[in-house]
């Protein structure tokens, strides 16, 4: 089932940071943000939506993309931590989404070239979206990184903060090792030196400082997630739960 | 039997009356998204692609080309999603362009022209700024025209 839970990865990264942008919506700082965020979470939840109906059609059981969505408890998620962390300022939202847009940029370009032709088409459809979404997660992170004192200063705090949670991204692990030799997946670590270079380049442009080495926090992608995940499905869930097999 | 079924030239001119949800000046056949349609025996395949994966007239346009082609006699119909190759505004054509512009929509740029030397669809200036890089669907941006002052959506080049 190694195949099965890599498509959860890719899907549940997709659908978790999704669900996050998609708090911002009707609380965006101006109008044209508010928007932007709802409409980068909405490319996110088309990628989700693809992935996990993959996912479901490999499984076998029945189970198609809202019940993948709907119906599993926290356990059985297997995003990165990093996409599950709150939104927080805005600052945490974009230093949040531009470690995650430079990594999934460089993960997509590789899937592309996936043996799997139904991830390689989806990865080839997701990368042209995720181009779009990096250009301006990085923009934000140099505008408010090179912007007034107390810009930078929260753009460092986001960024010094959110860090622990980018080794996850990096990590090999028996699933991705599987994927990789198959050439279905990717080499997760050779990404780790280009995914440096893309975030040295924007720091310096943004004066931000790039945090030292520290313990790196990991586990989501196992099904171990922090206490603020079950406040995500609560809220993504409910309705579901509470009127099983109610339709839109 | 096979003879009394529509041309698929005679199809594709119904499709190009089936017009885009969020954008109606612009056909489905314009927007480029109409992949293929072959007759398989006495069966029609449509093959669509999506314009952004989490585009939500997606199933509308679905729903759309069915009622469509119904309205011409046709039941026994099958559409497919086709991923690859990604949708791309390249696609969309030379008269779907001027209908978006006329709507007041820039149309996308073509090939490798920059993003930032967007034309006004009011008055052609391309001393434009980009206000916001989405604008009111996926697919579009918000920019203000300098010359004018009009602010206006553009198509994203995708």
């Amino acid at each position: 089932m190694s195949l099965f839970d890599y498509l959860l990865r890719l899907g549940d990264n997709a659908l978790i940071l999704s669900q996050r942008l998609g708090e911002w919506c009707g609380h965006g700082p101006v109008v044209e943000e508010d928007i932007a965020l709802t409409n980068v979470a909405l490319d996110l939840l088309g990628q989700g939506r693809l992935w996990l109906t993959y996912a479901g059609e490999v499984e076998g059981r029945g189970r198609d993309e809202d019940k993948l969505a709907f119906l599993r408890d926290a356990g059985e998620f297997r995003n990165v931590l990093l996409v599950e962390q709150p939104n927080g300022d805005f600052a945490v939202t974009m230093a949040r989404q531009f470690f995650f847009d430079a990594w999934h940029h460089l993960l997509l370009a590789k899937l592309s070239d996936s043996t799997d032709e139904r991830i390689r088409g989806i990865a080839a459809k997701a990368l042209k979206e995720v181009t779009y979404h990096l250009r301006r997660s990085a923009d934000w992170v140099i505008r408010l990184g090179d912007g007034t004192e107390e810009s930078h200063a929260r753009m460092q705090a986001a960024v010094d903060n959110l860090w622990m949670y980018t080794g996850e991204l990096f990590e090999m692990d028996a699933v991705e090792e599987e994927m990789k030799q198959a050439g279905i997946g990717c080499d997760l670590a050779a990404l780790g030196a280009p995914w440096m270079s893309e975030i040295g380049k924007v720091f310096g442009e943004a004066t931000l400082e790039v945090p030292k080495q520290t313990w790196m926090q990991h586990g989501g992608k196992r099904g171990v997630h922090s206490e603020k995940f079950g406040y995500i499905l609560a809220e993504m869930q409910f309705l579901q739960r509470a009127y099983p097999g109610a339709q839109w | 039997m096979v003879g009394s079924l529509p041309s698929t030239d005679q199809i594709w001119a119904w499709l190009e009356e089936v017009a885009d949800p969020e954008i109606p000046v612009i056909s489905v056949v314009d927007l480029g998204i109409i992949r293929d349609v072959q007759w398989k025996n006495d069966e029609l395949l449509v093959t669509v692609t999506p314009t952004y994966s989490g585009c939500p007239a997606t199933e509308v346009i679905a729903r759309d080309i069915r009622a469509a082609l119904t309205e011409h006699g046709l039941e026994n119909v099958r559409l497919e999603t086709q991923l690859f190759p990604p949708w791309t505004t390249d696609w969309i054509s030379e008269k779907g362009r001027e209908q978006l512009r006329d709507y007041g929509i820039a149309p996308p740029a073509n090939g490798l022209v920059q993003i930032e030397n967007v034309a006004c669809p009011r008055c052609r200036s391309i001393d434009t700024e980009m206000v916001s890089r989405f604008g009111s669907t996926p697919c579009k941006a918000i920019y203000k025209c300098r010359a004018c002052l009009e602010p206006f959506d553009a198509f994203k080049r995708h």
